[in-house]
């Protein structure tokens, strides 16, 4: 009897294709039908940020920080901002403090509903992708009335903001949350609870908490393995202290904690959490002037500061050595999705290739970010 | 019945060579607005408008559509398996097409009258397994020969479901007979066979079985023409594009065509089997409704709002994995069909 | 045993669910945009193409300074004193234009629209309209000449400039020597004054003086 003759078989989802969100190259090595490898390679999105960020000055640096993570761009510039600021040891009044923090979280939700319709696309259901498409145009719109730009929007300056709300935007702020409530239900008993999408994510790509943590994992991917870490409450910056949320956590409702329905779910109650946020602040902001304490020239002593913010992608960071003149010596990226995106080989081995691509959907990985 | 070609030109070789015309002119007109309806009914459910360029209600578009698939240069790879390469697309469209000929769209017209007609659906509807096999096969292509693997399971294990759950209907009426199937659920709704088929009131008991059975068809059938939530031999997220690869121009054409085709030919056995086929829901109380041509309007408005379900849950399911696929046929569907066969052999025994 | 029920029970309910919200989203108004026949309202600090005012415009560079990515380019020629720049030389908020802007060009291509450039103008008159439809089919399309100035106009100006520059180092030159002349001729009338206390000690360098010239 001759020997049945298995090889593993070398598979390329490569850089071109629809559910590798970005040019990711994953190179798969499979026994049948079974992963038993996945090597992430990367680079095909590298535009040279961080170097172009030492030929710059201070507030040119802002444009180059909204492309990184193209759908998060409010949190990107945040978080140089707040770095920036540390260095100049500027206060900025409060009024652009709790500008600052609605954008931000507006910015969440826009971010997460990408991330929960591409998840959904992945998986098959054609229409919460389109539903969530439809509510981000209206977040992207309210964007648009303030600073003019959809999508990268150079506001947060150092020092302060480059426009002031107008009535029109908190009117129609106040709209949209109570537009949303209800729609975040929709999409929850659409796609969240149909047993279909339940079957295809639950107890798929299970990532013990240990594991994450040492790998440096942030974000809802941490947050769906059970470990209840939030920057925003456990290392606040700007005025988080001051508003009343929760921190979401994947508590294996359906499927066990760690696994992609625990950190896709982690989002969508994220979502709700971001609008108590908006809630909170948006009736409160005090009066001032936003462009009060933005310096004329920025030209900071040298030294070097480390800031950490809560992305809705993860640990956003950055590292700035600036040695006295006009240009910074050296502007560092800490993006999450790099640090999330370390673990996929581990909890992919011993499924099959259409789980692949639901776990690498539930990182929710912009490769803006990773490739910088 | 009679066909009635076969009335007015006599039952010679001219008759049988003009009975399926019409059935073809029906199935191309229903491919073509098939695919828009299931553009537009997608675009309804997710608050867009649906293709509306060519004209108001984007009436020309499959047409257009078509003409420029027509004009587009067929790629073929390399060292394909030249005849069966060529014919993969023909041979799956043909067995589709074959399936309507027992489809009793009046009664007076109904291409084939079998006695075995129910039998002969499903076994020539199997025959597209063959073409999907060659089409895998013959393009020299590892993806799609796993893609065509995979959609060749996917079809042969659901004909067991299929034949099961029609089996309920098939021991209540005795016959294999299309025709006879919408014959005998005249006198209205309630004499359908999903609400029980005529009879008396101890009908009642077989209701439940009865949609269950049809739930049952009708997922089964969504998995044999490969529509999702049963769709991932062909789906564009999963690692490759399935059998459908190496195809360009009017052949791809020719498999969507195919898939289209078996839509409304699986919905129209739906139809006769649970749904009355093309008896009116008044029965006798309005006899205009009943006449050979309004018959036909009853069974084309069933059988297509049985399609236009089939659209409906497209565009509203995930995908499901192929092992999870495989599980809900062997463990779930099977068992409940058996169960129910056993049921309907029961009611039988006591209340005949 | 009761969990095969119940996935069963979770599977109809859920799909049932879905099936139904998407069915009332069939008879909802549709949220498309048919454009280009309707267009949305696009607010007031919408940021798409830029436009700039050469009336306006002092040439002072704090644009093309303030871009992150390089996309404007500036050259400017000194104003001859007495020529007017422009139509009347001032801007509309009444400041004076020294320099003639020869060239004022925009990639659109490098453009990223991030608006910093708007800030620093002094007389604002660079600014974002709402035009986002200027595709063109070359590359070349996308480089926007703003200035009133033609390639020749602005040679001339140059030429103009280098000529004015040129006489007026001449005439520096001159007045530097005559200056010069002028000090030496004072030194010397104060050399005679302080002559009349002191004749002998002065007559040397009254020599000398009065050689120097004569040599050179």
């Amino acid at each position: 009897m001759a020997e049945l003759r298995t090889e593993e078989l070398t598979i390329n989802m490569g850089p071109q294709h629809p559910s590798t969100h970005g040019v990711l190259r994953l190179v798969l090595t499979l026994n049948g039908e079974i992963v038993t490898d996945v090597k992430p390679v990367l680079g095909y999105l590298h535009r040279c940020f961080e170097k172009h960020a030492e030929a710059m000055t201070y507030p040119q640096v802002i444009p180059y920080t909204d492309r990184m993570d193209y759908l998060n761009s409010m949190n990107n510039e945040l978080a140089y901002v707040l770095a920036a600021e540390k260095l100049l040891g500027i206060e900025v009044p409060e009024r652009v403090e709790y500008i600052r923090v609605i954008m931000c979280e507006l910015q969440r939700i826009a971010s997460h509903l990408v991330a929960i319709g591409t998840f959904g696309n992945d998986a098959g259901a054609f229409t919460p992708f389109l539903y969530c498409f439809a509510d981000r145009e209206k977040v992207l719109e309210l964007f648009e009335i303030v600073c003019g730009a959809r999508l990268l929007y150079n506001y947060i300056w150092i020092g302060g903001l480059s426009h002031d709300i107008t009535p029109e935007f908190v009117k129609k702020t106040k709209e949209f949350i109570k537009y949303f409530r209800p729609r975040i239900t929709q999409v929850n008993n659409l796609l969240s609870f149909n047993k279909i999408f339940i079957e295809r994510t639950a107890n798929i790509g299970i990532l013990p908490p240990d594991v994450a943590i040492n790998a440096g994992c942030s974000g809802p991917t941490l947050r769906g393995s059970g470990v209840k870490y939030d920057l925003r409450k456990d290392d606040p910056y700007s005025i988080y202290h001051k508003f009343d949320f929760d921190v979401c956590v994947g508590e294996g409702r359906y499927g066990v904690a760690g696994d992609c329905w625990n950190r896709y779910f982690v989002r969508a109650l994220e979502m709700e959490q971001s609008l108590r946020i908006i809630e909170q602040a948006i009736d409160n902001i005090p009066e001032g002037d936003i462009a009060s304490a933005v310096p004329k020239r920025v030209k900071p002593v040298a030294g070097e500061s480390y800031v950490r913010t809560e992305s809705p992608k993860g640990e956003l960071s950055y590292y700035i050595i600036s040695d006295g003149s006009l240009n910074p010596y050296r502007v560092k990226a800490r993006s999450p999705s790099f640090c999330n995106l370390s673990v996929i080989n581990q909890i992919s081995r011993g499924y099959m290739i259409a789980d692949v691509v639901m776990i690498l959907g539930s990182f929710d990985i912009v490769l803006g970010c990773i490739d910088r | 019945m009679e066909n009635i070609f076969t009335q007015w030109f006599g039952d010679n070789i001219l008759a049988y060579i003009l009975i399926p015309i019409p059935v073809l002119i029906w199935v191309s007109l229903f491919a073509l607005y098939a695919v828009l309806a299931e553009r537009k009914i997608s675009a309804w459910m997710q608050n867009r408008i649906g293709p509306n360029r060519t004209d108001k209600y984007g009436l020309l578009q499959t047409i257009l559509d078509a003409v420029k698939l027509l004009q587009k240069e067929i790629v073929s790879p390399y060292r394909t398996d030249t005849i069966w390469y060529n014919m993969a697309p023909f041979i799956v469209f043909t067995a589709v097409f074959l399936g309507y000929a027992i489809l009793p769209f009046s009664s007076v017209f109904i291409s084939a009258d079998l006695n075995i007609g129910l039998f002969y659906f499903f076994s020539i509807t199997s025959i597209s397994v063959v073409g999907v096999l060659m089409a895998g096969w013959s393009s020299n292509n590892k993806y799609s020969l796993f893609g065509g693997m995979r959609t060749v399971a996917q079809i042969v294990s659901y004909e067991i479901p299929t034949a099961l759950s029609a089996l309920v209907v098939v021991m209540l009426t005795g016959t294999l007979s299309m025709q006879k199937y919408a014959l005998i659920q005249e006198g209205g709704i309630f004499n359908w066979y999903i609400f029980g088929g005529p009879g008396d009131i101890t009908k009642i008991i077989l209701i439940p079985i009865m949609f269950v059975s049809m739930a049952i068809l009708f997922i089964s059938t969504l998995a044999e023409s490969n529509r999702t939530p049963f769709d991932l031999t062909e789906a564009d997220s999963e690692l490759v594009a399935g059998v459908h690869i190496e195809y360009s121009g009017m052949r791809f054409a020719m498999f969507f065509f195919a898939e289209y085709a078996e839509m409304f030919a699986v919905s129209g056995v739906i139809t006769t089997l649970f749904l009355g086929g093309w008896q009116s829901p008044f029965g006798d109380l309005i006899p205009f409704l009943n006449g050979p041509v309004m018959q036909v309007f009853w069974f084309l408005a069933k059988s297509l709002s049985l399609v236009f379900v089939q659209i409906w849950v497209r565009w509203t399911l995930p995908r499901v994995r192929i092992d999870q696929l495989m599980t809900m046929c062997w463990k779930y569907l099977i068992p409940i069909t058996l169960v129910n066969v056993f049921l309907v052999g029961i009611y039988m025994l006591i209340f005949n | 045993m009761r969990a095969y029920f119940h996935h069963i029970y979770q599977s109809v309910y859920t799909i049932m669910i879905g099936m139904s919200i998407t069915f009332r989203h069939m008879f909802q108004k549709p949220v498309t945009i048919q454009y280009p026949e309707q267009r949305l309202q696009l607010p007031e600090r919408e940021r798409n193409r830029l436009f700039v005012n050469m009336e306006d415009c002092i040439g002072c560079d704090q644009c093309a300074k303030a871009c992150p990515v390089s996309c404007i380019d500036i050259e400017t020629v000194k104003v001859i004193p007495g020529e007017v720049v422009g139509k009347t030389g001032v801007t509309s908020q009444g400041k004076k234009k020294a320099l003639h802007v020869t060239n004022f060009t925009i990639d659109f291509a490098k453009c990223c629209y991030c608006q910093l450039c708007v800030f620093p103008c002094p007389t604002e008159c660079i600014y974002m309209t709402d035009v986002f439809e200027f595709s063109t089919y070359e590359r070349q399309g996308l480089l926007y000449q703003f200035s009133d100035l033609t390639p020749l106009q602005g040679e001339e100006k140059k030429k103009m400039w280098a000529e004015y520059s040129a006489e007026q180092e001449k005439k520096k030159a001159l007045a530097a020597q005559e200056a010069a002349a002028k000090k030496a001729a004072e030194e010397k009338a104060k050399a005679e004054n302080k002559d009349t206390d002191k004749p002998e000690a002065k007559s040397a360098p009254d020599n000398k003086e009065t050689e120097k010239p004569k040599e050179s």
